[in-house]
C-alpha cells in the first residue's frame, strides 16, 4: 500500500517525455546531433539535396539559409541548386503531389520539420533500418516503419540487409559502396542536417539563452536587495 | 533599564537605520530601474525587428536579372522589381542627342536630388550606358505609373520630344525620367541600383559586387 | 541641476498632475489601488502568483498581437504561416515560443494561484465574488487555450478540436446540431479555423481582460486575505485608520513582486531558450505534422493542463449508450470550484488552523488531480489489464475511476468534514 502511494506521488515526475510512440517496441539508436558541426551539416545538406529532394520537398527551408552553416552563395548555387532557382527560393520538388501519390501510394511528406515530428533518433534509425522483403511491392521494408511506402534510396551506398525475424536484428547480406561505419556517418550527417533544418534558429536560441539567464540572474540579485532595503522597515 | 530609556535608544537606532535604509533604497532603486529598463529595451528589439521585411519578402525583393537583347532601338520593356515596374528604354542616338537640348524646361536637369539616382547615374543621360535608360516607372507625385510617349509629337503636341506622361495628374518626364517644369511631380523619376552582368544581361536591385 | 531648477520642475509636474486630476481621478486611483491599498504584511510566496498571472496575460496579449501580423487563419496556409514565423520572420521564433510557453505557464501560475486560494480559504466570506470572477477567468482561459490550440493546424490541433467539439454531440437531443453549428461544417475545417481565430484573438481576450478587471476591483473592495485567514480590517490604528497588520501595496509589495517576477522570468526563459517543447508537454511532436482529416494519429491527448478533466471524461462509462454522463462529469469537475464558498463550513479559513481531517481530504484531492492529470496524457492501456476477476478492465481506467470518485467526494463531502474537523483557535493578529 505504501509503495503504491509512493508511486502515485512520484508519478508526475516519472512521466516520460511524450515522444511519438509510433514504434514503441523498437529501440531507437541515438543520432549524432551537433548543430555546431558545420562540416557535418554541409555533408548532410549535400546528401539531402542529392537523394531526398528528388521526391521530398522542404518547402519552408530557403537555400540562402545555408549560408549559416558555412557555405558560400556560390557553393550553394553550384552544388545544391538546380538551374533557374533563386538563392532565396525554398527547397521545392518538381513532381506534383498527385503524381507522387499515384506512384508511391502516398505523397512523400514535406521534410522541413520531419525531425520535430518524429525525432532525430527515429530518422537516424529509419534510414539505417531498410531490409529486403519480397512481399512488398518495392521489395523493401523497414524495422521502424513497417510496410513503408518508400523504397531504399540509399541502397547503392548501404547495400542490402536482411531481417532475422526471430532475433529482430538486421544483417548485411550484400555490401554497398560504403562500409557500415561510413554509411552510419553519412546517415548521421543527414540526420544532423535534417535536425538543423527542422529548427534553424535552435543553435542561436541556445546560445542567446545563456546571456538572457545571466542577465536575469543579475536582475534577481538586484530585486532581492531592493526588496530587503524596503522591507527592513516592516517588523 | 527603564521603559523610557529603552524607547529613546530604539528611536536613535531607528534614526540611524533609516538613513542607512534610505541610501540602500535609493541605490538599489536606481540599479534595478536601470537594469530593468535595459531588459525592457532588449525585449523590445525582437518585437520591433519582427516587423521588418521577412526572409520571404527579401527573397521576393531580391535583385532580378533581365535579358535586354530583345529591346529594339526606340522601344522599351518593363521588368518587375520589388513589385514595381522598372522601365528599360533603348534610346536611339537621336533620342539621346535630344536630352541635352531642353535643360531650361526641366526642374532638375543635372540630377541634383541625390535620392533619385545612384551616384554613377548622375550624368546627362542618367544611365550607365548612354542609350539604355533604367527607370522605376512610378510617378514621384502620388505613385501612379506614367504612360509611355516615346515618340515625338503625337497626341502630346508639337513641341514633345519623347518621354512619359502621367495620366493621373499630368506630370511630364523626358526620356531620362527627368520631370518637366510645371508638372505636379516635384522631382525626377527614380533610377534603381543596377549593373550589367554581360552585354545583354541587366541586374536590377544591386550595384556593387555581391557580398559572399 | 540647481535647487531652483529642481523646484521649478517639481512645481511644473505638480501643475500637470493637478490638471489631470481635475479631469480624471488619477491620484485618487493610485492611492486606492497602490499607495493606500493596505495588504496584510504576512504574504508568503504563494501570493506571487496573482501578479504573475497578470504578467503572463500581458505577455500573451503582446506576443499574440505580433503573431497575428504574420499568421494566416486559413486551412491551406495556417501550418505554413507558423513555420514562416519560426524561420522567415526576424525573431519570429522567439515571439512564437514566448506565446506557446506562455500558454502553459499561464496554467501553471493560475493553478498555483487557485491552490493558494483553497489552502488559505480566500474564497470565503466576504470574498465569494472574487472567487467567482476567478473561476470565470479560469473557464474563459480554458476556452482561450482550446481555440488557440487549433491555430497551428497540426495533427494534434486538428484532432483535439475534433474530439472536443464532438463532446457537444453527447448533449441529448440538440447535441449533433450544436457540434455542427460550432464547426460550421461537417468536420473541423477552414470555417472552424477561421472562427476559432476570431474567438481566440478578439472575443475571449476582451472577456478575459474584463473579468480580470472585475476580479481586481472586487479584491480591492474587500481587501486581500492572508495565510492566517484573519481579517486585518478588524484591527485598525486609532490615529490613522489604517489596518495594524497592513502595509501599503506600493512600495512594499511592488518591490516584493519584482522578486517573484525575476524568478518567474528565469524559469520562463529557461524553457523558451532550452526546452520550448518541454518533452512534448508544451509543444507536441505530432503537431509538427500538418492536419490531415483522413488520418488520426495513433495516440491523441489534450495538452497537459486539460488532462485531469479529460481523464474524468474517459473514466465515466457510457450510461444507456450515452456519452453524456462523462461529458457532464467533466464539465462538473471544472465548475465544482465555483461552489467552494458555500461548501466550506469550517469556522476557520486557513489551513494553518484546520484539523487533520480537512488536511487528509485536501491531500487526497491533490493526489487525485495529479494522478488524473498524468493518466490523461497516456493511453488507457498503459498499465495493462486486470485479470478475468475484474472483467479484464484496463488497470489505468479503474485507477482513474477511483480517483474521479475521490475528486468529487472532496467537494461533495466538504460540508460534512469541514464541520466535523477539529480546528485550532485563530490568533488575533497575523503571524510571521
Amino acid at each position: 500500500m505504501k509503495k503504491l502511494l509512493l508511486t502515485l506521488l512520484l508519478m508526475p515526475f516519472l512521466a516520460t517525455p511524450l515522444v511519438v510512440s509510433a514504434s514503441e517496441s523498437i529501440s531507437l539508436d541515438k543520432a549524432p546531433i551537433d548543430a555546431a558541426d558545420h562540416e557535418s551539416l554541409q555533408r548532410g545538406a549535400r546528401t539531402f539535396v542529392n537523394y531526398c529532394l528528388n521526391c521530398h520537398s522542404a518547402n519552408y527551408m530557403r537555400y540562402n539559409r545555408l549560408l549559416e552553416i558555412g557555405l558560400t552563395e556560390k557553393q550553394i548555387k553550384d552544388n545544391l541548386m538546380l538551374a533557374g532557382e533563386k538563392i532565396g527560393d525554398t527547397m521545392k520538388v518538381a513532381i506534383s503531389k498527385k503524381d507522387a501519390a499515384k506512384w508511391f501510394g502516398a505523397a512523400p511528406p514535406d521534410l522541413s520539420v520531419e525531425v520535430r515530428a518524429r525525432g532525430a533518433d527515429w530518422v537516424y534509425t529509419y534510414m539505417r533500418g531498410f531490409y529486403r522483403d519480397s512481399s512488398r511491392a518495392t521489395g523493401w521494408n523497414n524495422t521502424v516503419f513497417d510496410k513503408v511506402g518508400m523504397p531504399h534510396v540509399l541502397y547503392e551506398l548501404q547495400g542490402e540487409q536482411e531481417l532475422n525475424h526471430e532475433t529482430h536484428t538486421l544483417k548485411l547480406v550484400k555490401p554497398g559502396k560504403l562500409s557500415v561505419e561510413e554509411y552510419d556517418v553519412l546517415v548521421g550527417d543527414l540526420t544532423n542536417f535534417m535536425a538543423y533544418m527542422a529548427e534553424p534558429a535552435k543553435h542561436q536560441r541556445n546560445q542567446l539563452g545563456w546571456f538572457v539567464l545571466l542577465f536575469l540572474g543579475v536582475l534577481l540579485v538586484l530585486t532581492c536587495k531592493l526588496k530587503k532595503a524596503y522591507w527592513k522597515e516592516i517588523h | 533599564m527603564s521603559d523610557n530609556q529603552n524607547d529613546n535608544q530604539q528611536a536613535d537606532s531607528q534614526k540611524r537605520e533609516c538613513s542607512q535604509v534610505d541610501l540602500d533604497k535609493r541605490n538599489f532603486l536606481i540599479a534595478t530601474s536601470a537594469v530593468g529598463a535595459l531588459g525592457c529595451a532588449a525585449v523590445a528589439v525582437p518585437f520591433v525587428k519582427s516587423m521588418t521585411p521577412s526572409e520571404r519578402a527579401k527573397a521576393a525583393g531580391a535583385p532580378v536579372e533581365v535579358d535586354i537583347s530583345k529591346i529594339e532601338p526606340g522601344t522599351m520593356m518593363t521588368a518587375e522589381w520589388r513589385g514595381q515596374p522598372v522601365w528599360i528604354i533603348n534610346r536611339t542616338d537621336e533620342m539621346t542627342a535630344e536630352l541635352a537640348k531642353h535643360d531650361d524646361q526641366l526642374s532638375d536637369p543635372a540630377s541634383e536630388v541625390t535620392s533619385q539616382q545612384p551616384e554613377y547615374c548622375k550624368n546627362e543621360s542618367r544611365s550607365l550606358k548612354p542609350n539604355l535608360a533604367v527607370v522605376v516607372g512610378i510617378c514621384t507625385h502620388l505613385g501612379c505609373s506614367p504612360s509611355e510617349k516615346l515618340q515625338r509629337g503625337g497626341d502630346m503636341g508639337e513641341g514633345w520630344t519623347g518621354g512619359f506622361f502621367c495620366p493621373c495628374h499630368g506630370s511630364k518626364f523626358d526620356l531620362a525620367g527627368r520631370v518637366f517644369k510645371g508638372s505636379p511631380a516635384p522631382i525626377n523619376l527614380v533610377v534603381p541600383p543596377h549593373k550589367y552582368l554581360s552585354e545583354n544581361l541587366l541586374l536590377i536591385g544591386v550595384d556593387t559586387e555581391e557580398k559572399a | 541641476m540647481t535647487d531652483k531648477n529642481k523646484s521649478a520642475l517639481s512645481s511644473a509636474l505638480n501643475d500637470g498632475l493637478n490638471w489631470v486630476d481635475a479631469r480624471f481621478p488619477l491620484t485618487s486611483n493610485v492611492k486606492a489601488h497602490l499607495t493606500e491599498y493596505y495588504a496584510p504584511k504576512n504574504f508568503n510566496f504563494w501570493y506571487f502568483f496573482g501578479s504573475l498571472a497578470l504578467l503572463v496575460l500581458v505577455l500573451q496579449i503582446l506576443t499574440g498581437i505580433f503573431l497575428t501580423m504574420h499568421y494566416k487563419p486559413d486551412a491551406d496556409l495556417a501550418f505554413g504561416s507558423v513555420e514562416y514565423i519560426m524561420r522567415d520572420v526576424p525573431w519570429g521564433w522567439l515571439i512564437r515560443y514566448m506565446h506557446s510557453t506562455g500558454a502553459s505557464m499561464f496554467f501553471v501560475v493560475v493553478y498555483l494561484h487557485m491552490f493558494r486560494g483553497i489552502i488559505y480559504g480566500s474564497y470565503r466570506t466576504p470574498r465569494e465574488l472574487i472567487w467567482l470572477f476567478g473561476v470565470a477567468i479560469f473557464l474563459v482561459l480554458m476556452g482561450e487555450a482550446f481555440f488557440g490550440y487549433l491555430l497551428p493546424w497540426g495533427q494534434m490541433s486538428y484532432w483535439g478540436a475534433q474530439v472536443i467539439v464532438n463532446l457537444f454531440s453527447a448533449i441529448p437531443f440538440i447535441g449533433p446540431d450544436v457540434s455542427e453549428w460550432l464547426r460550421g461544417d461537417y468536420l473541423v475545417s477552414d470555417a472552424t479555423l477561421n472562427r476559432f481565430f476570431a474567438f481566440h484573438v478578439i472575443a475571449l481576450p476582451f472577456v478575459l481582460v474584463g473579468l480580470v478587471v472585475a476580479h481586481l476591483i472586487a479584491l480591492h473592495e474587500v481587501g486581500s486575505n492572508n495565510p492566517d485567514g484573519i481579517e486585518i480590517k478588524k484591527l485598525k490604528d486609532k490615529k490613522t485608520g489604517f489596518p495594524l497588520d497592513g502595509i501599503p501595496f506600493h512600495p512594499y509589495y511592488t518591490v516584493k513582486d519584482l522578486v517573484g517576477v525575476s524568478v518567474f522570468l528565469i524559469v520562463f526563459s529557461a524553457i523558451i531558450f532550452f526546452a520550448p517543447e518541454m518533452g512534448g508537454y508544451f509543444l507536441e511532436a505530432n503537431n509538427f505534422v500538418p492536419a490531415d482529416p483522413l488520418k488520426t494519429p495513433a495516440h491523441i491527448a489534450p495538452v497537459w493542463y486539460f488532462t485531469p478533466y479529460y481523464s474524468i471524461l474517459r473514466a465515466v462509462p457510457p450510461i444507456l449508450n450515452s456519452q453524456f454522463p462523462g461529458v457532464a462529469a467533466m464539465g462538473l469537475s471544472v465548475v465544482a470550484f465555483a461552489f467552494l464558498p458555500w461548501l466550506d463550513k469550517s469556522p476557520v479559513k486557513s489551513i494553518r488552523y484546520r484539523g487533520m481531517l480537512y488536511k487528509q481530504w485536501l491531500v487526497a484531492f491533490v493526489i487525485s488531480f495529479l494522478v488524473l492529470g498524468y493518466l490523461g496524457t497516456v493511453p488507457s492501456n498503459i498499465w495493462g489489464q486486470f485479470g478475468a476477476w475484474m472483467g479484464g478492465a484496463d488497470r489505468a481506467t479503474v485507477v482513474a475511476r477511483i480517483f474521479t470518485v475521490v475528486y468529487f467526494l472532496f467537494f461533495v463531502l466538504m460540508p460534512w468534514y469541514t464541520k466535523k474537523d477539529k480546528t485550532k483557535p485563530m490568533p488575533e493578529r497575523v503571524t510571521g
